[in-house]
């Protein structure tokens, strides 16, 4: 293996999407759902009805907030936080393709057994 | 966010029938086309060669999970991007993989097989991303064609 290879290979070798890291937890897809209806909301209206405190719903914003799928405007002397869906765009488009590719093994297993 | 797939599809044969054909090398092998170098057998790797048509360089490599006897067999992979890599050879202690489980159920008319793969979350999903999107006019073609093939082969 050349060095030149080897060393495209290491690059290729990133850490582990941020994105998926971040959604990784069930608070935060849980917060990432409710903003997901499209309005913008403060600490203590996403805090309401979860069991957190407002210190842990803040924490996990922070992280939502670093990969940029969450983004906070201040409107005023509160700050409230919106959902920004473009970094998920591409994890979308990708678990769609490798659906789409089941799909069709299992159309392909289905005319292998049924026959 | 769902970073998981699942399929539910309904199939008109016995639990036992489904098991070989998801479970025999050569018969997995038939359906999935692959060409297999040896049968399943938990804890180890399977390998073979990919049989599908224009993407006959890329290597099939997994590793065989669980097989519990006509209800559950699962494998981990660290699939797509053998398909942007002509001499891929993966190292399990290095790569993020994903694990393919696929469940069975005894129905009235049949089988219940449920197909899931998960851990998304554990991929580098750039990487794959740029994968898919070099592959992606290729493999839109190929899936016209097995639907073709479905098709005309009921």
């Amino acid at each position: 293996m050349s060095s030149k290879h080897r060393s495209q290979i290491a690059a290729r070798r990133q850490p582990r999407s941020p994105v998926f890291a971040a959604l990784g937890d069930e608070t935060r897809l849980a917060l990432v759902a409710k903003l997901c209806a499209g309005q913008r909301r403060s600490i203590s209206q996403l805090t309401k009805g979860s069991n957190l405190t407002r210190q842990a719903i803040t924490k996990h914003l922070r992280i939502l907030q670093s990969v940029g799928i969450v983004r906070c405007v201040r409107t005023g002397r509160e700050s409230r936080f919106e959902f920004n869906p473009q970094p998920m765009e591409g994890i979308r488009e990708y678990l769609d393709f490798v659906s789409q590719q089941w799909d069709f093994a299992l159309s392909r297993l289905r005319s292998f057994v049924e026959d | 966010m769902e970073t998981r797939i699942e399929k539910r599809m309904e199939l008109k044969a016995p639990v036992s029938r489904i098991w070989r054909a998801l479970t025999d090398y050569r018969e997995f092998g038939a359906w999935f086309r692959v060409k297999l170098d040896g049968p399943f057998v938990p804890g180890q790797v399977s390998r073979g060669q990919i049989t599908y048509p224009g993407y006959e360089h890329v290597k099939w490599e997994a590793v065989v999970q669980k097989m519990e006897p006509e209800r559950l067999f699962s494998f981990t992979w660290p699939h797509p991007k053998a398909l942007a890599e002509d001499d891929y050879s993966p190292d399990y202690s290095q790569e993020p993989t994903t694990l393919v489980e696929f469940r069975l159920e005894k129905t009235a008319n049949g089988t219940l097989l449920v197909l899931t793969e998960s851990g998304f979350d554990h991929l580098p999903a750039d990487r794959r991303l740029e994968a898919f999107r070099r592959n992606d006019g290729g493999w839109t073609e190929q899936m016209k064609n097995i639907e073709t093939h479905v098709k005309q082969t009921p």
